[in-house]
């Protein structure tokens, strides 16, 4: 069972209070709990079952503007005595930042909404086994699909956020997370590829069946695959892949990393980045969001932010420490975006599989290939050639490479916008951009 | 060294009872216990943004019976945890009816030795010399806009107590400096990163101002950017460095060579065992030996002694790298490998230090080869799909080669390539082997731990540049 509020709660303060009495002048803490179960399946049979039982707390101290932080996994007092002493003297040492400081009292959320993040129902192992079984007869059927590997994962999470201006809030969440991992063989290749659902109610997971099919099929498809020559082409980037091209332009809006100037999109508020149809938003009171939350890791409350207005960009993702920099107020996302999507486009997927008569069709991307000082994006990748609206052959061994720059202005999005992540994007084409193969 | 039992309402011997009972008919499976202690000191933006300490407390109990891992873990060292634990792996391993196998190799060497590099340096001293990088590199060159400093330490204390009462314990220092600068001329931004490390105090990399050599490096790199041209795109011949640059071993061979993927037969490798997979001349050793590398280890994680495996020699196949469950299953015996980031995981096969032999040729000849091609020095990060065997890297410096002359600077551009036939892609092998600096950490299933790579200089006589100019 993951511990309840008042156990996390009493941990806090008395973390708040030690601080305070050890001469720190502001103070915060965390403390979390979390609960895992996890069953994993190999070639329809038992493979692993894995539980985990985390506790953790991390602390920071002020003393005026100098600031220090200590985190442990031991809760007991003793321990975290040693620790509170040890980070106050730390704190005392540690230079002054003029910008150090709690957040302002009037951007801390005032209540905490029931956002419905938290499914109290209980998964036994014996009935994600029963799921797993269903998954992996599904993911098996073809004779190509030579191993199987699938999970199913329940945790559940609670956690509390204080500090010394009286702040003090948090809540339960919950996921059910299941996944299947399928490798197909034929006589010239070996490929892999999978399927995924989470959610935070166990009763909208996906159906065990469908997933182990699509992952299955997913795989077959990708069987005999073609390596291309190099070209300038339009790419077609599957949902899976162009979420993690709206995680980039997060990670470059982030006032860390536009305060360090070290970011192609510094000083680019009310600038048109991208074209004139993409709108983003990001929404943390979605109901049942994955990446919902009634306020950012600080206790600053987070409301519905549109970053990117007709494809101009209308906020950084504020901190406190960053935004006193840049003299901007937290705007609720230290720790990053919550539910970060790309608006739908007006055409649909099959309209955008057509609208050129030669692509690329990208289902996956290896490499850390995305510079956001610079802009310079360049990955390897695996997917498909698209001609006149059909899916022809699998190609791999390649690398697609652009710009973020020129990238974001040439992107063209389908209205197919599912919320499987936090982080969501309808199939996206980007033109422009360069493949080299042969 | 810990004593993990002296604040539990926990004894030893009661732990041992309950490790012996859940244990009894499993194959394998011990109790590990982990304490560690971490610091982080960070410069950044002309300040000391970061001073933060960590301590965490665990343990991981993990019962095998046959293929099927129980696992379960906890920060609470106490009776009841542990019994939870114990009751948890019972209900996965309904009827169990193993032998357990209480073999394990002895050694008494010891690659590292038993320090707390956190406390051998004070905080002002360590902040002190912080202060010192960014003013000495802000004053090298008008264009630094931002410079990067930090500094990581860790000790950590492991006890593995195996059904018997069997216990092994190791202590692991690591230490890691880095140093990042970003530059600004003419509108343009270009970022050089360089970093030092291992199993020794801070002092032993750091001492006589040898900080200003990380800084040099840090850059020289970004400087060599600044001037960088668009990469090409296609396939052409690639010389390699030495040293750092060996991700590209770890990437292309080096996963596909791990026990659990061959097993599984998913790995590209599996069926090649005794075959050849590389040109001749080309040796590979996975190291686990050499005195304070970033990759060594005493014990592994399950308590087996590391050695030096011969993973590929003059290009013939030979082994795999093995943990105990591995090994077992397929009938051989664990090459040290067994590793996991924390107790919070269970073990894995894992690299340690994975190094390409000299061969006799110099990296002049190399370059001489090549009509048109590139010359790549150093990397970033690396990843590989093993089934595919498709894997890639991100060069952050590497150069044009024409005409057998080494020309401008080319911008970070991915290379991609096949593991399984990228070595018999190997025409020459140098002679200047050289070990990273001490900075690689390798994830795999979630799970990061510090490793090493070594390699002389070699030519590849065919990969794909993923550049942007046609």
């Amino acid at each position: 069972m993951v511990k309840d509020q008042e156990f996390l709660e009493k941990k806090a303060s008395y973390c708040l209070g030690l601080a305070k009495k050890l001469g720190a002048t502001d103070s915060s803490v965390i403390v979390n709990n979390s609960v895992s179960e996890t069953v994993n399946f190999r070639n329809k049979k038992l493979d692993e079952s894995n539980r985990s039982d985390d506790l953790g707390i991390s602390i920071t101290t002020y003393i005026g503007k100098k600031k220090s932080s200590i985190s442990s996994s031991n809760l007991l007092d003793d321990n975290l005595n040693i620790l509170i002493e040890k980070c106050v003297e730390t704190t005392k040492n540690t230079p002054e930042d003029e910008f150090n400081s709690l957040p302002d009292k009037d951007l801390l959320a005032k209540e905490v909404k029931d956002l419905d993040l938290y499914d109290d129902t209980h998964i036994e192992n014996d009935q994600k086994i029963d799921y797993l079984k269903k998954l992996e007869s599904a993911a098996s059927n073809d004779k190509k699909i030579v191993n199987t590997e699938s999970s199913f994962t329940q945790n559940k999470s609670n956690f509390i956020l204080a500090n010394s201006e009286g702040f003090c809030a948090g809540y339960k969440t919950s996921s059910f997370t299941a996944s299947s991992v399928t490798v197909a063989k034929d006589e010239k290749s070996m490929e892999r590829d999978y399927e995924y659902s989470s959610k935070c109610f166990l009763k909208d997971l996906d159906d065990a069946g469908e997933l182990g099919k699509q992952a299955a099929d997913q795989t077959i498809r990708k069987l005999s695959p073609k390596k291309i020559g190099s070209e300038k082409i339009a790419i077609i980037f599957d949902k899976r892949i162009a979420k993690g091209i709206l995680s980039t332009f997060a990670s470059a809006i982030s006032s860390s990393a536009i305060s360090r100037g070290t970011s192609f999109l510094k000083d680019k508020v009310n600038q048109k980045i991208f074209s004139d149809t993409i709108n983003v938003l990001d929404k943390p009171d979605i109901l049942k969001g994955l990446g919902s939350r009634n306020f950012d890791s600080e206790g600053v409350k987070t409301d519905t932010l549109k970053l990117v207005d007709q494809g101009i960009l209308k906020h950084y993702l504020i901190d406190t420490y960053n935004g006193k920099k840049l003299n901007l107020k937290s705007n609720g996302r230290c720790g990053g975006t919550s539910n970060l999507y790309f608006e739908n486009g007006n055409i649909s997927f099959k309209d955008l599989l057509n609208s050129k008569s030669k692509s690329l069709y990208i289902t996956e991307t290896i490499g850390h290939g995305s510079n956001i000082v610079t802009g310079d994006y360049s990955v390897g990748a695996t997917g498909f050639l698209v001609e006149n609206g059909e899916f022809k052959y699998p190609i791999n061994e390649i690398t697609i490479a652009g710009n973020f720059k020129d990238m974001f202005k040439n992107i063209t999005l389908a209205n197919d916008l599912e919320f499987k992540y936090s982080t969501n994007s309808p199939t996206m084409m980007i033109e422009g951009m360069v493949v080299a193969g042969k | 060294m810990s004593n993990f039992f002296e604040k539990s309402d926990l004894s030893r011997s009661e732990a041992e009872n309950i490790i012996s009972d859940t244990l009894q008919k499993c194959d394998d499976g011990e109790l590990y216990l982990e304490n560690s202690k971490s610091e982080s000191i960070l410069l950044d933006d002309n300040k000391i943004k970061n001073s933060s300490y960590n301590s965490d407390l665990g343990f991981g109990f993990r019962a095998i019976s046959d293929e099927v891992v129980a696992y379960s873990h906890s920060n609470e060292i106490s009776k009841n945890s542990l019994k939870q634990s114990s009751e948890n792996l019972k209900s996965t391993l309904k009827s169990v009816k193993g032998t357990y196998n209480h073999e394990i190799p002895k050694s008494n060497k010891k690659y590292y030795e038993n320090i707390n590099p956190i406390e051998q340096k004070s905080l002002n001293e360590k902040i002190k010399i912080l202060n010192e990088v960014n003013n000495y590199l802000r004053s090298k060159d008008d264009s630094i806009k931002q410079v990067t400093a930090n500094f990581l330490g860790e000790q950590k204390s492991v006890e593995i107590i195996r059904s018997g009462g069997e216990t092994l314990t190791d202590v692991r220092p690591l230490i890691r400096f880095n140093v990042s600068v970003m530059l600004e001329k003419n509108g343009r931004k270009e970022t050089g990163v360089y970093g030092v490390g291992g199993r020794q105090s801070y002092d032993s990399y750091l001492k006589d101002d040898n900080w200003k050599s990380v800084c040099d490096e840090a850059l020289r790199i970004a400087s060599v950017n600044l001037e960088s041209k668009p990469a090409p795109a296609g396939e052409m011949k690639v010389v390699l460095g030495p040293g750092w640059p060996a991700i590209l071993i770890h990437e292309a061979v080096g996963h596909g060579l791990e026990g659990d993927f061959n097993r599984k037969k998913t790995s590209a490798f599996h069926n090649l065992m005794g075959l050849k997979v590389a040109s001749e001349g080309v040796t590979i050793v996975d190291d686990g030996t050499i005195d304070n590398r970033r990759g060594s280890l005493t014990i592994d994680d399950e308590g087996t002694p590391t050695e030096k495996t011969v993973l590929i020699e003059n290009g013939i196949l030979k082994n795999f790298m093995q943990d105990r469950l591995n090994a077992r299953l397929m009938k051989t015996k664990s090459t040290g490998s067994g590793r996991r980031e924390n107790y919070r995981h269970i073990v894995l096969p894992r690299m340690r230090n994975t190094m390409m032999l000299s061969g006799n040729q110099t990296q002049d000849e190399m370059i001489k080869a090549v009509d048109k091609g590139i010359f790549a020095v150093s990397f970033g990060g690396g990843q590989v799909d093993i089934t595919s065997g498709k894997f890639v890297f991100n060069c952050t410096e590497a150069y044009e080669i024409v005409n057998g002359k080494i020309g401008s600077p080319i911008k970070g551009a991915t290379l991609i390539g096949d593991g399984p036939s990228i070595l018999k892609e190997v025409s020459m092998v140098g002679n200047d082997m050289m070990m990273d600096p001490g900075i690689g950490t390798c994830g795999k299933a979630g799970q990061g731990v510090p490793v090493g790579v070594a390699q002389p200089s070699i030519l590849i006589n065919k990969m794909t540049v993923g550049g942007t100019k046609l």
